[in-house]
């Protein structure tokens, strides 16, 4: 009886000794991939749903013009009405031009007739706001523009 | 070692923002210095009015968001002239309603929208507006080449598609474009 109880209590441990790999693998993968956030956003980005949507690829020619309303700590001083923000800052609509002729400038010349303006306007936001930047950006004459979107059910867009 | 891996790790897994950037793709018009008159037959325009609280009105015709789709693949598949006239259209397999567009390559639709208009319900109507042109081009597509065509843009914008492909299915889509174009107008308020 003794003997065959020996035999059942001892159980070998877990080995632990590849945690590290894995651990570091993880590590690799996240690093590469991550991409930091280079624009702190001041107004609310809750982008509207699409499904007929294309991706968005090579990030070097794409300008973002950001538009929603000022989030919670700004609303106190700017109120609920949407705005445009432009890298990390308010701006006019005036602004718009300037900045993308500016932002033209500084890429290589090959890439200026590809460029695309991603448009990432909170689904709450206004037209009027979205069709004074259009108008403005065919006077500026870039007329490639992406209304940046979720992948989803377009009639999740209206509460 | 493992904890400083573990540590670094958390950092990375809590900074890490896969961006969302996908969207639909639109081309604004030219600026030109006179108003262009367009001397389009009124049948050939679907005109959609969307209103501040929403609601649209397709040709002075109140209808819900969801029938959008269906009424515009209607419209632009049409088909209206006769088998006589230049404009007639071989591959459309719409009602050939005379009193709707003629020809695809004719058919224009014009978007009318408020100020208020919350920008959530104009990508709505932007978006039944592709939706409906993607079903008729992959229709084409299945037709011509036996594909679709937002499969054939898919393929030519992975990065493993050689040139040659590439070129190959620009053709196609540059063709199938063709036989269906996305003619929006968005008239300026005035």
């Amino acid at each position: 009886m003794s003997k065959f109880r020996k035999k059942v209590t001892e159980q070998p441990e877990v080995s632990t000794a590849s945690l590290p790999d894995i651990v570091f693998m993880l590590l690799f993968f996240f690093m590469t991939v991550t991409v930091m956030k280079d624009t702190a956003l001041k107004v609310e980005n809750e982008l509207p749903n699409a499904s007929e949507v294309k991706k968005l690829e090579k990030k070097d020619r794409i300008i973002t013009i950001y538009v929603g309303g000022p989030n919670q700590q700004y609303r106190e001083l700017l109120g609920e009405t949407a705005r445009i923000q432009l890298e990390d800052k308010f701006a006019d609509v005036s602004e718009v031009g300037p900045y993308v002729l500016g932002r033209l400038a500084e890429m290589p010349e090959a890439l200026r007739p590809f460029v695309t303006i991603s448009l990432k306007v909170d689904k709450r936001a206004n037209m009027g706001l979205v069709i004074d930047i259009k108008e403005v950006l065919r006077d500026v004459g870039v007329f490639k523009i992406n209304y940046t979107t979720y992948e989803g059910d377009a009639f999740m867009n209206v509460p | 070692m493992a904890d400083i891996a573990f540590l670094l790790l958390i950092f990375f897994l809590v900074t890490t923002t896969i961006e969302t950037d996908a969207g639909l793709d639109r081309m604004l018009p030219r600026k030109t210095n006179e108003p262009i008159t367009i001397d389009y037959q009124r049948k050939n325009i679907l005109q959609l009015v969307l209103d501040k609280e929403g609601g649209l009105m397709v040709n002075e015709e109140l209808i819900d968001l969801k029938d959008l789709r269906e009424k515009v693949s209607q419209f632009v598949d049409n088909g209206g002239a006769l088998r006589q006239d230049e404009n007639y259209c071989a591959y459309c397999k719409g009602n050939a309603d005379p009193t709707s567009s003629d020809n695809p390559k004719k058919a224009v639709v014009g978007i009318n929208t408020h100020r208020e208009t919350s920008y959530g319900t104009y990508i709505i109507i932007q978006n039944e507006l592709v939706a409906a042109y993607n079903q008729l081009r992959n229709r084409e597509a299945e037709r011509l080449y036996e594909t679709t065509y937002t499969d054939m843009e898919e393929t030519y914008q992975k990065p493993g598609t050689s040139a040659a492909q590439k070129k190959e299915l620009k053709n196609k889509i540059k063709h199938l474009q063709l036989l269906y174009p996305l003619n929006i107008l968005e008239p300026q308020q005035i």
